[in-house]
């Protein structure tokens, strides 16, 4: 076990342990955008950063993704991150102005969003948190979305911004993304997503649509499982 | 090729390149390296090659890199038997045949030559190698040896040992001057761990920019646990006006492999990589060339010097991103990832390329290496100050007469690397400040000449080593616009992966455009402050961490510009072009026209011989007239 302080108080937890769960593990609430629990951790937005003093010396640490050491001594709310935080959250405002989960954030935290900055109008909702790349990389396996551009421009996107022929529907990034930046449509029989639309797949007991045929096609061929059996959606299972 | 394995070989080697160094006969070297090209080397070295075959003549022609020289490139070098070298600059194809009647009449009376060298140093051998053999000729007693020019006098040649000097292509002159015999010692007889503890006591950080003490990099990455190591030479070079590592690579590729050899049998590696921009195709050739020489001679590949050491490398070639040259977004470029950074609380020594234990080096760096395990540690010590030994290549640009690469001793006041080695601001014009460690980097005003150069004052006074870039400014400098100029380099070189540099430093850039344009508001310094703070708090990686600097240190060093922009509304450098008027003061215009034809507004307008006006509605403060009037009669206010 590993014996350290957050916001004054004594904590032991196993090494390897982030920062982050072990303040959350005791009560101690640290904010976060992109520190999904689905996917590996990036460390893109910052949100979650927290001081670290060692010895005489006090330095920002990226408390996602720092592991928790021997004799540290972490402050989760004091000046200098509450600086970042702010920081960090009047951008992502300017940037994504109709984002109501960022405003909603922001003023939790007791944040106005910075006139100086103006809004953009370009970015839509996308705070490039990452985690829908992620989950498709991760979790699906297909890799259909990625960033393209720099700085500014990133933006997430199929390669080129054309149809993806290995996106499967399955819908795991507009599910992932905290601000609902992915427009996925789904009716009865389809399913629209990136620019492309997916024919659904009715259940084979109650006749209901459940799921893109591509998503099952792929579940099949991954796990060796036939398509038929497939077929019959989790509440008749 | 005959392979070198033991230290004969590598003195047969060596002399055969001596040989060609100090030829009995006449020799023409011409500096071909980029800047040298760059102002029309290839032509002349065209020139002379077909100048001596008409006349027939037994000389030898070869190609050399770059003496660091730019402001007198092209330079030509003459050799002649027991003569001192002789350089010519500022070559041109009209002066080829008169350079070539000189030799053959052993004169100098049509041009003259810069500096003469009456005997080498060789370094890495702690030796001395005479071209003048006997008395200094008459003839020559009025060109002043190289060391006595105020360019070179306060120089200490260690990294760029043989830039300027050697055929970058030819092995054997590199060993003839000591190469390779440090690797041939360090492989032979001294012990992985004695060599890590010599580069510690030498006191060598790394010249790539976060000046870490090299020895201990590399003694964590011999602690790392992984059969498998890497070696990686970071020639990624970003800064825009930097090019010391492009001239060593190109100037002296050897070096560097050598340093990695030594390197990567001190920390247990196999292989190696040379990270080099696409935009350095003469660095990528010479260190092509290199690469392949040095392992038909045995020098990279199996069981170097007779060792049980294998050891080779692979080039890896990089689009141009900035971003690139950090340690990680390098990392993840080699595999073929985009190129962004990563968080290092997972140390590269320990978790690098392919998740493997990596040490990554600059080319100067490497470069350092081989001097330092051939003269010692304690040697390298030595030179410099106590906390930053050894010397340091910097690019010197911007409104400096004498641009070039210089390589000065650590600790060297900066007055001395601006007037004495620099030559001064052209135009009678008054320095104002110098901009070091690259985009990211700060400024230093002129009144702090006295600044010892060395990592900890340079950091202490809010800028930084850097990778070494050195742009001088003088009075016509507007220090916004400046830090506008940097901020909007970073913001686009940006990697876009965390919200503070992406989206902070691009907004520090529309507050300083509105500064620049007259739309400052009050309160903007210490917005621009309380940002910098959080942007270099809360960014990933050191692009975002040190994007800020230019911005601090124009605010720390020249406060009352940023007032004068945004309160009064005025450049007092006169550059921001919504705040400067250019008027004509009556008293001193002739009305002689000049600046009304030139106008490309057509905006002013006047009788002749009686004083002219300027409509201040249709100027487009482009300042064309200011510099068109022969009597100083336009002023920018
Ligand atoms: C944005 C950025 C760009 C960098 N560019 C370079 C570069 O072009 N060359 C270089 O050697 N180091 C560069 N560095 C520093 C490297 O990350 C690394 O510290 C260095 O190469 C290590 O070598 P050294 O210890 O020999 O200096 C850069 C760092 C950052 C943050
Ligand atoms: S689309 Fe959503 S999940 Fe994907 S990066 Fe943007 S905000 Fe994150
Ligand atoms: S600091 Fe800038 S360059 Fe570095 S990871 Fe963040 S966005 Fe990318
Ligand atoms: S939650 Fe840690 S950086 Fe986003």
């Amino acid at each position: 076990m590993v014996n350290f302080i957050i916001d004054g108080k004594k904590i032991s937890a196993e090494k390897g342990t982030m920062v982050l769960e072990a303040a959350r593990a005791n009560g101690i609430d640290i904010p976060t955008l992109c520190a999904h629990e689905a996917v590996s951790r990036s460390g893109a937005c910052r949100l979650c950063v927290v001081e670290m003093k060692k010895g005489k010396r006090a330095k920002i640490v990226t408390s996602c993704l720092y592991p928790v050491e021997e004799g540290i001594i972490i402050e989760t709310k004091n000046e200098r991150v509450m600086n970042v935080r702010r920081l960090v959250l009047q951008l992502l405002m300017a940037r994504c102005p109709e984002s109501d989960v960022i405003r909603d954030l922001a003023s939790q935290l007791g944040v106005d969003a910075q006139p100086r900055f103006a809004a953009d109008e370009d970015k839509s909702k996308c705070i490039l948190c990452r985690s829908c790349v992620r989950v498709c990389e991760e979790v699906v396996g297909v890799s259909a979305i990625g960033f393209s551009c720099r700085g500014a421009d990133k933006a997430v996107s199929t390669p080129f911004n054309e149809d993806s022929a290995v996106c499967i529907g399955c819908g795991a990034c507009a599910f992932i993304c905290p601000t609902g930046h992915i427009e996925m449509e789904t009716t009865e029989e389809t399913r629209k997503i990136w620019g492309r639309t997916f024919k659904m797949k009715t259940c084979d007991v109650c006749g209901r649509y459940f799921a893109p045929e591509d998503q099952l096609k792929y579940i099949s061929k991954k796990t060796g499982v036939p398509l038929k059996e497939l077929a019959v959606c989790t509440n008749c299972r | 090729m005959k392979k070198i394995s033991t230290l004969d070989d590598l003195k047969k080697a060596g002399d055969k390149g001596l040989k060609s160094l100090f030829p009995g006969s006449v020799k023409i070297v011409v500096g071909m390296a980029t800047s040298g090209i760059a102002s029309g080397a290839r032509e002349v070295y065209e020139a002379l090659s077909a100048e001596i075959k008409k006349r027939k003549l037994p000389y030898i022609l070869t190609g050399t890199g770059s003496m660091g020289m730019d402001f007198i490139e092209p330079l030509v070098d003459v050799i002649e038997k027991d003569k001192p070298r002789l350089s010519y600059g500022k070559m041109t194809i009209d002066k080829v045949p008169q350079l070539i009647d000189q030799i053959v009449k052993g004169t100098i009376d049509k041009i003259k030559p810069i500096y003469r060298v009456d005997e080498e140093d060789i370094i890495a051998k702690k030796e001395k190698k005479q071209y003048l053999k006997g008395a200094l000729p008459e003839y020559l007693r009025e060109i002043p040896a190289m060391y006595d020019i105020p360019f070179y006098k306060k120089q200490v040649k260690i990294a760029t040992r043989n830039c300027g000097i050697i055929d970058p292509e030819n092995i054997e002159e590199y060993i003839a001057r000591g190469g390779y015999l440090a690797a041939q010692k360090a492989l032979t007889s001294l012990s992985p761990e004695s060599i890590v503890e010599d580069v510690i006591k030498s006191g060598l950080r790394g010249r790539g920019g976060g000046g870490f003490l090299t020895g201990v990099k590399w003694q964590s990455c011999v602690a790392a646990k992984g059969d498998i190591k890497y070696v990686i030479c970071n020639g990624d070079e970003g800064d825009p006006g930097a090019y010391m590592d492009r001239s060593v690579m190109e100037g002296d590729p050897h070096s560097v492999l050598e340093g990695m050899i030594i390197g990567a049998y001190a920390i247990g590696a196999q292989e190696g990589y040379i990270y080099v921009r696409n935009e350095y195709p003469l660095a990528v050739a010479n260190l092509t060339k290199a690469i392949s020489d040095a392992r038909s001679r045995g020098l990279l590949g199996k069981n170097i010097f007779g060792s049980n050491f294998n050891f080779d490398l692979k080039i890896g070639k990089g689009a141009g991103a900035f971003v690139c040259g950090e340690s990680t977004a390098l990392m993840a470029s080699l595999e073929g990832k985009a190129g962004e950074p990563r968080a290092k609380y997972v140390h590269t020594v320990e978790h690098g390329l392919w998740d493997r234990p990596t040490n990554l080096n600059n080319v100067e760096t490497w470069a350092n290496v081989p001097v330092i395990v051939a003269r010692s540690g304690k040697w390298f010590s030595e030179i410099g100050v106590p906390h930053s030994t050894g010397t340091k290549v910097f690019s010197l640009v911007g409104k400096i007469n004498n641009i070039g690469l210089v390589e000065v001793p650590m600790g060297i006041p900066l007055k001395d690397i601006i007037y004495d080695i620099g030559g001064g601001i052209p135009g009678g014009k008054k320095f104002k400040a110098v901009q070091t460690g690259g985009p990211s980097g700060g400024c230093i005003p002129a009144k702090m000449m006295d600044l010892s150069v060395d990592f900890d004052a340079l950091w202490e006074a809010g800028s930084m080593m850097g990778s070494g870039g050195m742009i001088v400014m003088d009075e016509k400098t507007c220090m916004v616009d400046l830090a506008r100029y940097f901020i909007e380099f970073l913001a686009s070189e940006s990697c876009g992966k965390c919200t503070p540099c992406r989206e902070g430093v691009r907004r520090m850039n529309d507050i300083l455009h509105d500064i620049c344009a007259g739309h400052g508001q009050e309160g903007d310094v210490e917005m621009l402050e309380s940002m910098a703070q959080g942007i270099v708090d809360g960014s990933l990686c050191a692009l975002g961490g040190s994007a800020p600097n230019p911005v601090l240190s124009t605010i720390k060093y020249f406060r009352e510009e940023y007032d004068a922009h945004i309160k009064q509304k005025h450049c007092p450098a006169g550059v921001c072009r919504a705040l400067i008027r250019y008027e004509i003061a009556a008293k001193k215009c002739t009305g002689c026209g000049v600046c009304a034809k030139k106008c490309p507004s057509e905006c002013i307008s006047g009788e002749k011989k009686k004083a002219h006006k300027i409509d201040q509605k249709k100027c487009i403060k482009c300042g064309i007239c200011m510099e068109s009037c022969k009597f100083d009669a336009i002023t920018v206010k």
